[in-house]
């Protein structure tokens, strides 16, 4: 596994506490460059006053109307214009998922389309508002590059990273402050793991802000016990970077994956299906189950209940390293591994 | 094979027996078609043809060997189920060989069913309805706001009004003023089912077109004298434009016009015969 640096200069952002706040920071930073950069709001709040302020001629808001959103940033895209569309991970990835799947993903036009409030991340909202399924959505698209950040930094790397790929990209952003990762200058390539721990016993593979959490503190938990964990960061789930699992499976015990996401066909199911073809080894989910989150409670609290949680990732490493056939995730909500 | 520019008579008199007799080989292209391997949308495609031979011989400023052309006027079908009228347009127009028509379906060639841009001439892919109004507020936002002066021109099913995302384009359209964009109706009131009225009701169409801020006009769909001079005119300063093209189902086969049963249809060699006969017969 290797990474390289992104080329340009570091980041000059300022320091935001939510990955929200460094995503539009950065859209301005490149639409402020490059004329080509456009901005598709859906009445999102925050961007008008920031983007549509300082460059109204990049800036679109198409109103309460996601799917007319995505179309229309397929045929201005056709055009050579860049655009990035905000609205949340749920509409982007259900109500609006045939406009995605036909006019941006079957012309592999260049949209970017940046879904917040993604995983459980819009919590006491409820399942109206949560996208538990938008990875496994929307990596059955043809064409589509698929990335989660672990943090503002990362986010502000992957967003310059997107602007200019050829075809269309997904990003999948989460609601609430999260606590840095990463310092600013770390390396950042679309489709590459990052290690952020190494270790010989068991793998934690996960993506996105809280997952990244969930795996470093479970890390050290495990490493009091003397039980010593890799912990990668796949912020890119399509294209996944098979390199990093198949040495993972092959100098480790086994994979835990670990998602704001059900338990089926996303990070976990990617994981999952990629080493049985490559590297057959044990494979442990951390996901939300196979069920809709009922309960009111904050975004961690929703998310233990679910299945979510340092303990589970803990658990579910312990059970990778002890080889138990019985150990399973289960697909029901509120079970543990 | 023309390789012009704008349109062949831009500010002329129209010639409506020369359009007459290229919508006749479309028609005719049409029926072979139907009689290929896999059928085709017949009805929908016989009640666009005018309309097409209209805007891709009068209207529209198209260069058939350069289909990419930055300053073309764009052209979305949105009722992407009349792929056959369209690629037999496109081929009379000169932007692929006639002989290529008879590929259609076949797993060899690259006329798909319904519309995909690897055919020249084709913008978007369509088919699945609702989406071509979207695509045409983009090309039209687009090009406004580079200062183009490409005009945009989308075809509409009329059952396809049905389908709730033409009216959230329908209000983009018009909150953003696009006075590029001319929206086309084939309005033969036929949809699977039956009337248009009956399963779905439409009317009242043009007072629904001017409640979301469009202008209106309407025009004879099979009558080149009307249909052109209304293509032409560019929507007034301010906001797009819909022209309604009353239109009818099958037009030009007697015993398949108005007639639901002619949406989709696979001819057989006796049915081709029949229908290619009474064709030309009301030619």
């Amino acid at each position: 596994m290797t990474t390289t640096r992104e080329r340009g200069a570091p980041a000059r952002a300022p320091a935001p506490d939510s990955d929200r706040a460094a995503y539009r920071a950065t859209l301005l930073e490149l639409a402020r460059a490059d004329g080509r950069v456009w901005c598709l709001d859906s009445d999102m709040g925050g961007l008008e006053r920031q983007f549509e302020a300082e460059l109204p001629g990049q800036y679109v808001d198409l109103g309460i109307a996601e799917a007319n959103l995505i179309t229309v940033a397929a045929a201005v895209a056709s055009t050579g214009v860049l655009p990035f569309v905000n609205t949340m991970a749920a509409f982007a990835s259900a109500r609006a998922l045939e406009q995605v799947k036909i006019d941006v993903a079957y012309h592999a036009l260049p949209v970017r389309i940046v879904g917040t409030h993604s995983g459980l991340s819009a919590a006491h909202l409820g399942p109206t508002h949560h996208a538990q399924q938008d990875l496994a959505i929307m990596r059955g698209l043809p064409n589509m590059t698929v990335m989660t950040p672990a943090d503002p930094a990362e986010t502000v790397r992957m967003v310059r990273a997107s602007a200019y790929l050829p075809g269309p990209v997904y990003i999948r952003l989460g609601r609430n402050p999260t606590p840095p990762v990463y310092t600013d200058d770390a390396d950042f390539t679309v489709g590459r793991a990052v290690r952020l721990r190494a270790g010989g016993d068991v793998t934690i593979v996960a993506a996105g802000a809280l997952p990244v959490r969930f795996a470093l503190d479970a890390a050290r938990r495990l490493a009091a016990a003397g039980i010593e964990a890799c912990v990668l960061n796949m912020h890119t789930i399509k294209p996944l970077d098979v390199a990093a699992l198949v040495e993972a499976a092959e100098t480790t015990a086994g994979v835990v994956t670990v998602e704001d996401h059900s338990v089926l066909g996303g990070l976990g199911g990617a994981v999952a299906e990629t080493l049985a073809e490559h590297r057959p080894a044990r494979v442990v989910r951390v996901g939300v189950g196979d069920a809709f989150c009922s309960r009111p409670g904050s975004h961690e609290e929703q998310l233990a209940q679910c299945g979510v949680s340092r303990d589970h990732v803990v658990r579910a490493a312990e059970s990778v390293l002890r080889g138990r056939p019985d150990v399973r995730i289960s697909t029901e909500q509120g079970e543990s591994p | 094979m023309t390789v012009e520019t704008v349109a062949r008579s831009p500010e002329g008199a129209v010639d409506p027996a020369a359009l007459s007799r290229t919508a006749l080989a479309v028609r005719e292209h049409v029926l072979a078609i139907g009689a290929g391997a896999v059928g085709t949308h017949i009805g929908g495609s016989l009640s666009a043809a005018d309309i097409l031979v209209a805007l891709y011989f009068e209207v529209l400023r198209v260069r058939p060997q350069e289909p990419r052309w930055s300053g073309r006027d764009y052209f979305v079908l949105s009722k992407g189920h009349a792929s056959a009228a369209l690629y037999s347009t496109l081929a009379e127009r000169g932007f692929f060989p006639r002989s290529e028509l008879a590929s259609y379906g076949h797993p060899d060639g690259r006329l798909m069913a319904h519309p995909t841009p690897a055919v020249p001439g084709v913008e978007f892919a369509t088919g699945s309805l609702g989406h071509g109004l979207s695509l045409a507020v983009g090309l039209a936002l687009a090009a406004k706001r580079a200062g183009r002066a490409n005009r945009v021109f989308v075809l509409l099913g009329d059952g396809e009004l049905q389908e709730g995302t033409v009216w959230e384009a329908a209000m983009s359209a018009a909150h953003y003023r696009l006075d590029n964009l001319t929206a086309v109706i084939d309005r033969n009131r036929l949809q699977i089912n039956g009337s248009t009225e009956d399963r779905m009701r439409l009317e009242p169409l043009a007072d629904r077109w001017r409640a979301f801020g469009w202008q209106v006009s309407h025009a004879d769909g099979h009558d080149f004298a009307e249909l052109v001079p209304a293509l032409r005119t560019p929507p007034a300063p301010g906001g797009p434009a819909v022209l309604i093209a009353d239109t009818v189902k099958g037009r030009g086969v007697r015993h398949l016009e108005h007639r639901k049963q002619s949406h989709f249809a696979k001819l057989g060699p006796d049915a081709y015969e029949r229908a290619l006969a009474a064709l030309r017969a009301a030619a």
